[in-house]
């Protein structure tokens, strides 16, 4: 069958899934709007949070980031699972104790203070704005690069879709659509994988075919860096950034993980606080798939590309190769006219360009696979974009119909009033959301890395000290997440977009990257907390109460 | 069980889950990652395999033991 009938068979199909979803769980309180009525199975919440995790980033762009960064591709496996851990040990069994419905929510009450819930909407309105804009925009490429649509139908077709489940059913559908979504996504992640594992090291696990020979006997990995130093690449499995840097950038995504709003949320959906760290476990552990899936599928079609295009004459190259030479994701420029591709480090003989999506998107034809299975990636793409967006969504409309109509401006609202509100800040939002995806500012793909900086220097220390200390007060808390979020805007302003004067990677803060200075910014919000808390008066009994209330299961 | 001994207790398992979490991912796979490559297991270069392989299933590892280390403990305080 035709290629184009397939993705419309298989994108059609996953979307009448969500929507058929969507109807059938239609929330009717505000409860089942914020945190799905609050009785979700852990091993659903767990799938429901490693597909709401799981971004158009990790399933299109990371494996490719790994394959062209070898090692240094490193600090993204690590620092977007080790913040689970983090979630789980540290701050999910609490705050699911604390029983409210968003984060705005524990900072307000954990510290009494209105002013302190007003910047902790502030930081999750910044947070999940630039997260957002860049999924809308993933949905608008995938439409584009696979049906053949302009972005802007795209566009208006996720907006449509997201729209429908997450304005009617709220955190219940959204639930419900994202297990489905993670099913999708996770299947067509794999299933090229085991594919091109078994073609290339004839072992059928990709985790372990990652480490095994090659069909000639050679270990695939020290082929690897055996070819790369041929073509004067840096080593693979060493690398180039350093250690410092690597450090920071790790701790900066593991901190941030634990303080996305988004991910925080989901642990509000199950019945008790044992639910909370399993459901934590359990959305690792499928997180864990994909994530140690990708490493492998970045060596493997490292391998594959080099071999197949190094030397090799421009007019016998397969189909697939010219096929994504008209996407323009792929480049070749021969520039000593010799007919031959030479793929090499040094930029003045180089004669190929590749873009890292190319690396998961182009899986299935590279290995020869047949069509169903690239409409699956198609449709696993969008799973990924959608389950994000709309986690990122009802935290929006929940910041504005709960935190900040509810809580400080309208505190009378009936709760069929706040329903509505809930249902029309969803909407607006998706609207903002879909110009953003349509007009992309310049700055949303680097933003996306950088909402992790900016949830790591404002949530994490006033979540994790509001648990762990009772003596942290209201007047400390809110002048560390200040600080912690105005320091990591500046850096990122300064450093990325040239304001404030720019400058260039001499210049960095202790050698610290943008991407990295989550670390550095949270390390100064956790200090001017407990300075200020220091030389203020310690919070009432009642707060200190509380925070022995939450600790106990 | 006392609340207080309760809450020790779970600050105990916090500590040394946490240690172990830093030793594989930051330990592991960034720190000691040059001498830990020098050992090779299978393909892999051991350090390399931590920072793209192991530390991802030692977190999943970590957390379940948690999990179970939780249970128990909520059991105990019930009598």
């Amino acid at each position: 069958m035709e290629l184009q009938i397939w993705i419309w068979i298989a994108v059609g199909l996953s979307f009448s899934l969500y929507i058929g979803i969507a109807i059938w769980s239609r929330a009717a309180s505000t409860k089942e709007f914020y945190v799905a009525g609050g009785g979700i199975h852990p091993i659903a919440n767990g799938m429901a949070t490693a597909a709401d995790w799981m971004s158009a980033a990790s399933f299109i762009s990371m494996a490719g980031i790994i394959s062209f960064s070898g090692y240094d591709g490193s600090v993204y496996l690590m620092g977007w699972t080790g913040g689970y851990v983090l979630l789980a040990l540290l701050l999910a069994p609490y705050l699911r104790k604390f029983g409210k419905f968003t984060v705005p929510d524990f900072i307000g009450d954990r510290y009494y203070s209105n002013t302190a819930r007003l910047v902790a909407i502030f930081c999750a309105l910044i947070v999940s704005f630039t997260y957002i804009a860049g999924q809308m925009r993933g949905v608008g490429v995938v439409f584009s690069r696979y049906l053949e649509v302009d972005i802007v139908t795209g566009v208006l077709i996720g907006m449509g879709i997201v729209l429908f489940y997450a304005v009617l059913g709220g955190m219940k559908g959204i639930t419900y659509t994202q297990v489905a979504q993670y099913c999708v996504l996770i299947f067509a992640f794999m299933v090229p994988a085991v594919f091109i594992s078994f073609l290339i090291t004839g072992n059928l696990i990709p985790q372990i075919g990652f480490g095994s020979s090659s069909t000639d006997g050679i270990f695939l990995l020290d082929k690897l860096d055996g070819l790369h130093k041929e073509l004067g690449f840096h080593e693979y499995t060493t690398g180039t950034k350093s250690m410092l840097d690597v450090f920071c950038i790790t701790m900066a995504l593991m901190v941030g993980t634990a303080g996305l709003p988004h991910v925080i949320v989901r642990f509000f959906t199950v019945k008790k606080v044992s639910d909370a760290r399993k459901s934590a476990g359990w959305a690792l552990l499928f997180i864990a798939i994909l994530y140690t899936t990708a490493p492998a599928i970045a060596v493997f079609s490292r391998t594959n590309l080099i071999e197949t295009v190094s030397n090799q004459p421009y007019d016998q190259m397969p189909d697939w190769f010219n096929k994504w030479e008209t996407t323009g994701l792929l480049e070749f420029n021969d520039k000593n006219k010799d007919g031959l591709i030479q793929y090499k480090a040094d930029v003045s003989t180089n004669e190929l360009e590749v873009d890292a999506d190319i690396m998961v998107l182009a899986n299935p034809e590279i290995a020869q696979l047949p069509n169903w299975v690239i409409a699956l990636l198609a449709a696993g793409a969008l799973a990924a974009a959608l389950s994000t967006a709309a986690g990122l969504l009802l935290v929006i409309s929940s910041a504005v119909s709960h935190d900040l109509l509810k809580k400080i401006l309208v505190p009378n609202i009936s709760e069929r009033g706040e329903l509505i509100a809930a249902r029309l800040a969803a909407t607006a939002a998706v609207f903002m959301a879909g110009y953003f995806g349509v007009n992309p500012p310049g700055f949303v793909a680097a933003t996306v890395a950088l909402a992790f900086g900016l949830a790591a220097s404002s949530f994490f220390p006033a979540i994790l000290l509001g648990i762990f200390s009772k003596r942290i007060n209201k007047e400390g808390v809110i002048c560390g997440m200040l600080v912690g979020i105005l320091t990591m805007l500046f850096y990122m302003l300064k450093f990325k977009f040239g304001w404030f004067g720019g400058g260039s990677k001499e210049d960095w803060w202790f050698g610290v990257s943008p991407e990295g200075f989550g670390s550095i910014a949270m390390i100064f919000n956790f200090i001017t907390t407990l300075v200020v808390t220091h030389f203020t008066p310690k919070p009432s009994q009642e707060i200190q109460k509380l925070v022995e209330k939450i600790r106990e299961p | 069980m006392k609340p207080n001994n309760y809450w020790k207790t779970n600050i105990r398992y916090i500590t040394i889950l946490l240690s172990l979490w830093f030793l594989i991912s930051f330990g592991c796979g960034i720190l000691f990652v040059e001498q830990l490559n020098l050992v090779k297991i299978g393909g892999f270069k051991l350090g390399f395999w931590f920072a793209q392989q192991g530390s991802i299933f030692g977190f999943v590892i970590i957390i379940f033991i948690y999990i179970f280390l939780m249970n128990k403990l909520d059991q105990s305080r019930k009598k």
